[in-house]
């Protein structure tokens, strides 16, 4: 069986307050859409190479909230919620997205619009996030280098233990 | 109009291409070179708008300037971008292990969608 290889992310900046997440899948948009709101399968890619995802919780109604809590690989616990403002099954999803840890985080929430399109059987996910400000849109990108620092330490370590 | 350049004028390449106008000009001069003529022509702006992005874009060493004839022609200089884009990667690194652990999942929901249709042997 042939692993799906569909290649990387590409993340692009369209405004000051946005980021635009592009990325094909060979997949119909119905599977994409199950695993990308169904709970069971969201735990087992939501934190990548980051951690464990502890909790997925998600009221897919309009005005249902979603939470998903990780256990990062250090340790650290981080948890996000939002609600979710507008469905269209397969197609089309509105949430909005808060990251528990810093201080007055409502004001910090960020809308994500996620799209599905198919084409011969591959879906075409975007997801645009739309910052309050500049400043929160630039921590986002700058929590994604901390990650990438801390992932390239935790080879690191393997790397090493592996020559003892 | 000396001070509206002034009050434009940004230290590094972060700022400067914070302005999309800007972007729209490196965008239309990547790959090739162009004399300010032709690049107020394809960007759409009034020309002492062009020439003030052209400065911004300048001071920061992002767009390079060369007399050919009685023409300046301007050309894209990308590598202050580079610490722009090298601090993209990292938040896409992540998105594309996340996206990698999805392609799993997404086999084996094909698996089993196949499997219910019960046309295996």
């Amino acid at each position: 069986m042939a692993m799906a290889s569909s290649g990387t992310a590409l993340v692009t900046l369209p405004t000051d307050t946005q980021i635009l997440i592009t990325r094909e899948f060979d997949a119909p948009r119905h599977l994409v859409y199950k695993a990308w709101t169904t709970p069971e399968l969201i735990k087992r890619w939501w934190a990548g190479d980051r951690g464990e995802v502890t909790i997925a919780e998600v009221d897919l109604r309009v005005g249902g909230r979603w939470r998903y809590v990780m256990t990062a690989n250090d340790g650290f616990e981080v948890a996000f919620h939002g609600v979710y403002r507008e469905i269209v099954p397969n197609e089309r999803l509105v949430s909005t997205e808060v990251f528990e840890g810093i201080p007055d985080a409502e004001a910090s929430a960020v809308v994500n619009t996620i799209t599905l399109t198919e084409t011969d059987g591959r879906t075409t996910l975007t997801s645009l996030a739309e910052h309050p400000s500049r400043g929160i849109r630039d921590m986002v990108i700058n929590s994604g280098m901390e990650a990438g620092m801390q992932e390239a330490m935790d080879h690191l370590e393997r790397v090493a233990a592996s020559l003892r | 109009m000396a001070s509206m350049a002034r009050a434009a004028t940004t230290a590094d390449a972060f700022n400067a291409v914070a302005e999309p106008r800007r972007r729209q000009i490196l965008d239309v001069l990547a790959g090739r070179e162009l004399p300010v003529n032709d690049l107020v022509r394809m960007v759409g702006l009034a020309q002492p708008l062009v020439s003030k992005h052209l400065r911004v874009l300048r001071e920061v060493g992002l767009v390079g300037v060369r007399d050919q004839g009685r023409q300046r022609m301007y050309s894209v200089n990308g590598r202050p971008l580079k610490p722009i884009h090298d601090w993209v990667k990292n938040y896409e690194r992540s998105w594309s292990q996340r996206f990698d652990r999805l392609d799993v999942v997404l086999e084996e929901l094909k698996q089993i969608k196949e499997e219910n249709h019960g046309d295996g042997e």
